[in-house]
């Protein structure tokens, strides 16, 4: 289980975000909602250390070690252009070698199989600027693979997708964490798509939790109207609940 | 064959045997030329020879003069080899602070330390008079400069590496108007300085050579050994924290390394820029990306091109010599620009 403790974010006197406790069961798929600034991608961030914080985030009860328990997918990956997808992906191994070793065998058999199980063994060689946008999304993806980490942590990992690949991307994320286990958390701000995927949808809303349950529980039209400050209606549909926003001049 | 292991087999982080081995050959085809080349005309086969003769364990007939030996191993080879350790430490230096700052322009230069070096100097000429006193005001000036632009550039804007270029370039400009005010206070020192800024590789015997040959070993030894790190760091502080990378120490100990051996090299051979700019990109044009390759290359040709550049200055005006600074930098200020042009948008 991954625990936020007390986490809270401030700048200067302000406290933006907490404090928070969240607990994500171990292979649970939970997706962060809420409207620009609730404080979605500073939680994941805090959990990676790349945001300074109060409280502490733990894995299994102690605290958590970066790289080996936590694999992070950032919403603007640094994609260095004419690095090879898989120099990159190998790169993921880093929490698992020391600052003066080079990779092994394992390591090498390790990036093969992240690229296989995302379907980028062909591009391989390829320069990671020649990727379109959905394949730069899954060599991100293989690389966190590729730390073996129990715990996946997405941040608007369909940002910039057309609806086609950001459903590809979940459907990879989803087999994934059938196959290896994994925890999934990501912040998202496609309601629809995060209700299709996420057991458990944990809105955000001015840096505090404000609901937090089943796709159907929180996907309330007063609830999200009076957060995201737009009139939004919920039709009920098969799969889920799917959120559609009302013009307001009518 | 596979087709599915192939193109993973075929990584760009390793240095071929093929790279390291053209390498060598350019270094060895360098330093022959260096010691065959000169004003005291010496017999080409003859100089060879003699060189094969100094190896442990070999005795050759070299047809030289004792006059002529001396000069070979008391002048021309301590100004060859010195030409290989400069050269490779100012090439792996810009590399490293290439990987270390993200930005393909930075070297020694930007960040202040040349400038800081040469202000140490001129008060070294200027106040004591004594040549023994360059080097080590030299040095300590490359280490003060730097420092000061560390602390100034995480000051104003954090972690980010423009910031640090630019405070680099503020510092740099603060310690050019000093040591401007000194030299207009001591016109006397004026020529020497001014010899000592355009760089140079004139050696007294092999002192220099010892001088140096400590930090050119350790820098080169650490610098290589941290080679992956680098290639780490492209994708960004963030995502190399999250890696599980202690980046500011990473970054510490690398930039401290490749700082000190810079300074050590400045104090002895003055001001030759545009090495640590050169060098690395050639090898990034030639044979890829990644610093697990561009650093040990590094070393290699930058040794050979600065033997290279030395050639060039004692024989193009010869018997005057030109100063070695100038002729890296005729060659460097066009490649600088190359190097700007050819930069893909900042991301």
């Amino acid at each position: 289980m991954i625990s936020w403790h007390e986490v809270s974010v401030s700048y200067g006197p302000d406290t933006v975000v907490g404090p928070v406790d969240i607990d994500v069961a171990d292979g649970e798929w939970v997706a962060l909602i809420g409207p620009n600034g609730a404080g979605k991608s500073t939680l994941i961030k805090a959990a990676v250390d790349v945001t300074p914080h109060s409280g502490w985030v733990s894995l299994g009860g102690r605290e958590k070690r970066p790289g080996l328990d936590i694999a992070w997918m950032p919403q603007r990956p640094q994609l260095p252009d004419d690095m090879g997808v898989g120099d990159y992906v190998l790169l993921g191994r880093t929490p698992h070698l020391g600052y003066l070793a080079a990779e092994s065998k394992h390591d090498v058999e390790t990036m093969r199989s992240a690229l296989s199980k995302l379907d980028l063994t062909h591009f391989a060689r390829r320069p990671l600027h020649t990727l379109s946008g959905g394949e730069a999304q899954r060599a991100v993806l293989a690389r966190a693979l590729a730390q073996e980490a129990p715990v996946l942590l997405l941040d608007e990992p369909t940002a910039g997708l057309d609806v086609g690949h950001a459903v590809d991307v979940l459907e990879v994320v989803d087999e994934l964490r059938h196959q290896e286990g994994l925890t999934v958390v990501i912040a998202a701000h496609d309601l629809t798509l995060a209700a299709r995927f996420a057991d458990r949808l944990i809105l955000l809303s001015g840096g505090k939790v404000v609901a937090d349950g089943s796709p159907g529980q929180v996907l309330m039209e007063d609830t999200l109207t009076a957060h995201y400050g737009a009139d939004i209606r919920v039709l009920e549909d098969a799969d889920g609940p799917v959120v559609v926003p009302v013009r307001r001049s009518r | 064959m596979n087709t599915r292991a192939a193109p993973i087999e075929a990584r760009s982080t390793r240095v071929g045997w093929v790279a390291l081995a053209i390498g060598a050959a350019v270094v060895l085809v360098a330093a022959i030329v260096g010691s065959v080349v000169g004003a005291a005309g010496l017999d080409p086969s003859s100089v060879v020879k003699a060189l094969i003769d100094g190896m442990p364990g070999v005795s050759l007939e070299t047809g030289l003069t004792p006059a002529e030996t001396v000069i070979l191993y008391e002048i021309r080879l301590p100004r060859i080899v010195l030409g290989a350790l400069v050269g490779g430490v100012l090439a792996v230096s810009g590399a490293t602070y290439q990987g270390v700052f993200r930005n393909p322009l930075a070297d020694p230069y930007l960040l202040g330390v040349a400038a800081g070096a040469g202000l140490g100097a001129t008060l070294g000429f200027a106040l004591t008079g004594r040549s023994g006193w360059i080097a080590p005001l030299a040095f300590a000036g490359g280490l003060c400069a730097v420092a000061i632009t560390y602390a100034l550039g995480r000051s104003v804007g954090g972690r980010s590496p423009t910031s640090l270029i630019l405070a680099g370039v503020a510092v740099a400009a603060f310690a050019t108007a000093i040591q401007t005010y000194i030299l207009q206070q001591n016109v006397d020192t004026l020529r020497e300085v001014y010899s000592w800024i355009l760089g140079r590789l004139t050696t007294v015997g092999w002192d220099e050579v010892v001088e140096l040959l400590p930090y050119a070993i350790a820098a080169s030894v650490i610098l290589v050994a941290a080679r992956r790190m680098l290639d780490v760091l492209a994708l960004g502080d963030e995502e190399a924290k999250a890696l599980g990378v202690n980046v500011g120490r990473v970054r510490g100990v690398v930039v401290v390394t490749a700082t000190l051996a810079t300074a050590a090299a400045v104090s002895v051979s003055g001001l030759i820029g545009f090495v640590g700019i050169i060098v690395p990109h050639t090898i990034r044009l030639l044979f890829g990306w990644s610093y697990r390759v561009i650093i040990p290359l590094s070393i290699l040709f930058g040794a050979a091109f600065l033997m290279l550049a030395d050639v060039a200055a004692r024989t193009l005006i010869s018997p005057a010599e030109l100063p070695i600074g100038v002729v890296t930098a005729f060659f460097g200020a066009p490649f600088f620009l190359l190097v700007l042009r050819t930069m893909r948008g900042p991301a």
